[in-house]
């Protein structure tokens, strides 16, 4: 069976896989039990299973593992734990801006990674930025404060 | 199947997933007999919803398990229902832990839907806690020979004015188990010695879910478990002719019982690879109606039943006397609820036990379905819930249970099946397609005499549940029938007219399987009613707001909140709308008592319309809410702002698509929803009744949205939208010229 290399939250892994083409999303989920991304959509559509490769929001939903190459991957595991938190993990905590919560990893993936290019977003700014982001619970205007509230701490 | 799992690795696989499992210590459940209980559970726990036990275990340590029969399903639910616990039995919050919907374990408290989780199921729990507390206080009272009016409890210890104190743990040996019924006459604490209810506690759910910790059903995984895939008909109501196995590997299982069709493989891309290659020819079947024309197929359906909802004096002769009549007709699209997370769930099969982990919103309903479906005992069927993504109601989480299920049984090993995009949108129950006809008979002076109203809507058949589409396909039986939930409420008003009939007229089929979507009936009913008024409003020359005032019946709640939102919105000011303005601004009003006898709400909705686009901006949204007792407050807003928004989405944006064969809306670009630029500015107030009963939250919020918007959108434009969802080009055809 081919093996292919892949480093995520900076561990190097080496999956043994029928189909190399295999979209990241599976590999991550099935062979590695990381539950951050989530399975949405499979067209990259709605962003609940957006990871960071090389610190790119990226919907793994629709990228084949093969193309990940030496690329770094970073899930919301990755991203910040409970004792050391990414800062917008913190401020959605604090803003209780999640509902059902199935949405919030490809939430809090695009902010984190359109915070790193613009830390001093309007809150335009940050609405334009997650305007692929689908919510069906209606929580945009809590993740926008969190997202706000994370960007001038 | 080679390698038997043994039900305790079940247990086990379960056991650090589903919420910290174990069965309490205490004595209270380590005497119980399961001979003695009729309506005992997993290793002898009470079930029943009349035992206090059924819903309380408490520890030596002094750790307390809620048992609840209604789920959490994002809305916050687990939260509060442990807020109302921690309070009534005087234990910290922190010490509290909860086990939702598993049908050995909890009480049936009924599904977990029509905002009635807190308002009926949160009391059934406040009535054990006070019998628990009154009883451990009892057995206290002997521990410290004192009486019980020179007791005081904090924290689970329990202290006697003279000195001397003991812990709840420490009197378990003195308490009889499951003698104790719950007893509503119980004595209840004063909300105003509360300090957990009514304080925004933060969510437990939440911080789980930020650091991806949180299971989902979505995660949860048993040894030797396949991933399965369905493949649907290529048309509502084809017949499966022939599958050709060839047309996937070989290591890929496929399962074909009647027109249901599925392949299950070891690695979750395969079966879904596999589902995609699959070759399998259908009969072609073109039965559903001309899209363009649904709601005159609508009205040409065969009448099942009228249902006349309530009647005041004689409409017929009023309306025949009046001098002035209006009448109009409102058109509620289908729509989808569009879960973000598809359905899941997984079924495992042993020793002639079906265990099934599931979303859904009612453990024990669907347990009954599936003992039906598979011709099994249902105390052989076993239903443990794990949350999902939002299902608002009757989506898909009980079908892909009787998927997984029907798999699991075929293949003898642990199936999980997890629909794909298409699947979930093009297959789950739908809100059906709703016409409402209006008709008001004015006097000369322009006061309303006569109010008519005519709702179609799909009949309710069998016991209430929606049959399972895989027993469907299979031609199996799943204890179902239609239903879109409960459709008559609200079709009445809480306004005093002279003469009133409100009529829903049961039609005896629908084009898509229905079933409820968030406030199912209840928001299409209160767009017709509340913009039909807003209609008389203007044909009399009364302001919105006075007309309501005026007409509404004794209710001083009712007029503090729409009074209130009067005054937070500035709807006294509210500029004129400038008929020459290309974007034009204009303010709308609704109001409702939820059900006509509980939650209150009234909106004002500011928007602004494109005259030459028929593009519409809701710039702000203004709502008032009087739920009676709020458990938690942030909670609460939390589930005020989801509705505004997720209706909005609906009110502007959601309309299932189909041809004559099935539903072409597969994906998030042909059924559009609400995204981050468009979202309002939202101004909330509760007004909080500490002393009141609490009652429902998220779904009187979706009922005043349409309305609120549609009112706006004619102060602005004079241009009246009665077709939902208000797309550009359905406003624009509303505009004058």
């Amino acid at each position: 069976m081919p093996t292919e290399t892949l480093t995520v939250n900076g561990k190097v892994h080496h999956i043994e896989i029928d189909d190399p083409s295999t979209p990241l999303l599976y590999v991550l989920r099935d062979h590695l039990h990381l539950h951050g991304p989530r399975f949405g959509c499979g067209m990259a559509e709605c962003g609940a299973c957006t990871v960071h490769i090389d610190g790119q929001a990226t919907r793994s939903c629709v990228y084949p593992l093969s193309a990940v190459g030496t690329s770094k991957v970073v899930t919301l595991e990755g991203l910040g734990t409970p004792e050391h938190p990414h800062p917008l993990q913190t401020s959605f905590v604090e803003e209780q801006a999640a509902q059902c919560g199935y949405c919030i990893n490809g939430m809090i993936m695009q902010s984190a990674s359109f915070l790193a290019q613009n830390p001093h977003p309007t809150e335009h700014d940050v609405k334009e930025a997650l305007a692929n982001n689908l919510c069906k619970c209606g929580t945009h205007a809590r993740i926008v404060r969190a997202v706000m509230r994370a960007s001038v701490s | 199947m080679n390698a038997t799992i043994s039900r305790r690795r079940l247990a086990q696989a379960a056991a650090g997933l589903v919420v910290s499992f174990s069965l309490p210590a205490g004595r209270a459940l380590a005497q119980v007999n399961a001979a003695a209980i009729p309506t005992a559970g997993f290793g002898g726990k009470p079930i029943s919803p009349t035992i206090v036990e059924s819903y309380i275990a408490i520890d030596r340590r002094g750790r307390v398990t809620l048992y609840a029969g209604k789920v959490d399903l994002g809305t916050g639910v687990q939260t509060a229902f442990m807020q109302i616990l921690a309070e009534e039995l005087d234990v910290p919050f922190s010490a509290v832990t909860m086990i939702q919907g598993d049908t050995a374990l909890t009480p049936d408290q009924g599904p977990t839907n029509g905002s009635m989780s807190v308002q009926a199921g949160g009391m059934q729990v406040r009535h054990a806690a006070a019998t628990a507390r009154r009883e451990l206080l009892t057995l206290a009272a002997s521990h410290l020979k004192a009486p019980v009016s020179a007791l005081s409890v904090k924290d689970g210890v329990v202290r006697a004015a003279a000195g001397g104190s003991v812990t709840y743990g420490e009197l378990l040996p003195a308490w009889k188990p499951l003698t104790l019924n719950v007893d509503n006459a119980a004595p209840l604490k004063s909300p105003a010695d509360y300090t957990i209810v009514g304080k925004s506690v933060p969510r437990v759910d939440i911080p789980p879910k930020i650091f991806a910790t949180f299971t989902y059903v979505q995660d949860f995984r048993l040894p030797g478990m396949l991933h399965g895939r369905v493949i649907r008909p290529p048309a509502v109501g084809a017949t499966l002719l022939s599958v050709d196995h060839s047309s996937v590997p070989a290591s890929v299982q496929i399962v074909r019982k009647g027109n249901f069709l599925a392949v299950a493989a070891p690695d979750e891309w395969a079966a879904i690879k596999a589902a995609r290659s699959l070759k399998a020819t259908w009969s072609d079947v073109q039965n559903l109606p001309d899209q363009d024309k649904l709601y005159d197929y609508v009205r040409s359906t065969q009448v099942a039943r009228d249902q006349v909802s309530s009647a005041v004096g004689d409409v017929d002769s009023a309306l025949a006397a009046a001098p002035r009549k209006l009448k109009a007709t409102y058109e509620i699209a289908i729509q989808t609820h569009g879960s973000i997370g598809p359905s899941c769930s997984v079924a495992a099969m042993e020793d002639g036990v079906m265990t099934l982990w599931t979303p859904a919103q009612s453990s024990h309903n669907l347990r009954k379905q599936l003992a039906a479906m598979l011709n099994m005992k249902p105390e052989n069927v076993r239903c443990i819930y794990i949350a999902g993504a939002g299902c608002y109601g009757r989506n898909g989480f009980e079908d892909v249970g009787a998927d997984a299920a029907l798999m699991a049984q075929a293949l003898g090993k642990p199936v999980r099946v997890q629909w794909m995009r298409q699947d979930e949108h093009g297959w789950d129950p739908k809100s059906p397609p709703t016409v409402i006809d209006m008709e008001a008979g004015l006097d000369a002076s322009g006061k309303v005499q006569a109010w008519n109203a005519l709702f179609w809507y799909p009949d309710t058949t069998g016991n209430g549940n929606v049959t399972l589409l895989g027993a469907d396909l299979a031609g199996l039986p799943s204890d179902g029938g239609m239903n879109p939930g409960g459709i008559l409420n609200n079709t009445q008003i809480p306004y005093r007219f002279p003469n009133i009939k409100t009529t829903a007229r049961r039609l005896a089929s629908t084009p898509l399987r229905p079933g409820w979507l968030r406030t199912p009936g209840r928001m299409q009913n209160s767009f017709a009613n509340e913009s039909f008024l807003d209609e008389i409003a203007v044909a009399s020359g009364v302001d919105p707001l006075d007309l309501r005032l005026q007409t509404m019946m004794d209710d001083p709640r009712g007029i503090a909140t729409l009074q209130r939102v009067a005054d937070i919105s500035g709807w006294r000011h509210r500029p004129k709308a400038d008929p020459h303005a290309a974007i034009a601004t204009g303010y709308g009003l609704s109001y409702l008592k939820y059900e006509m006898d509980r939650t209150y709400v009234a909106a004002v909705a500011e928007v602004a319309v494109d005259r030459s686009s028929g593009a519409v901006q809701v710039k702000r949204f203004f709502i008032v809410q009087d739920c009676g007792q709020v458990i938690n407050p942030d909670g609460t807003r939390n589930q005020i702002e989801g509705n505004v928004i997720q209706t909005l989405s609906r009110t502007m944006k959601e309309r299932v698509t189909f041809d004559r064969r099935m539903v072409t809306s597969l994906d998030w670009s042909t059924y559009s929803i609400i995204t981050f630029p468009e979202i309002p500015e939202i101004v909330i107030d509760l007004i909080d009744r500490p002393d009141s009963p609490p009652w429902g939250v998220g779904e009187a919020t979706t009922a005043v949205v349409p309305p609120a918007v549609s009112n706006a959108i004619f102060a602005a434009t004079g241009g009246r939208v009665r077709s939902m969802p208000f797309t550009p080009d359905v406003v624009k055809a509303a505009i004058p010229a």
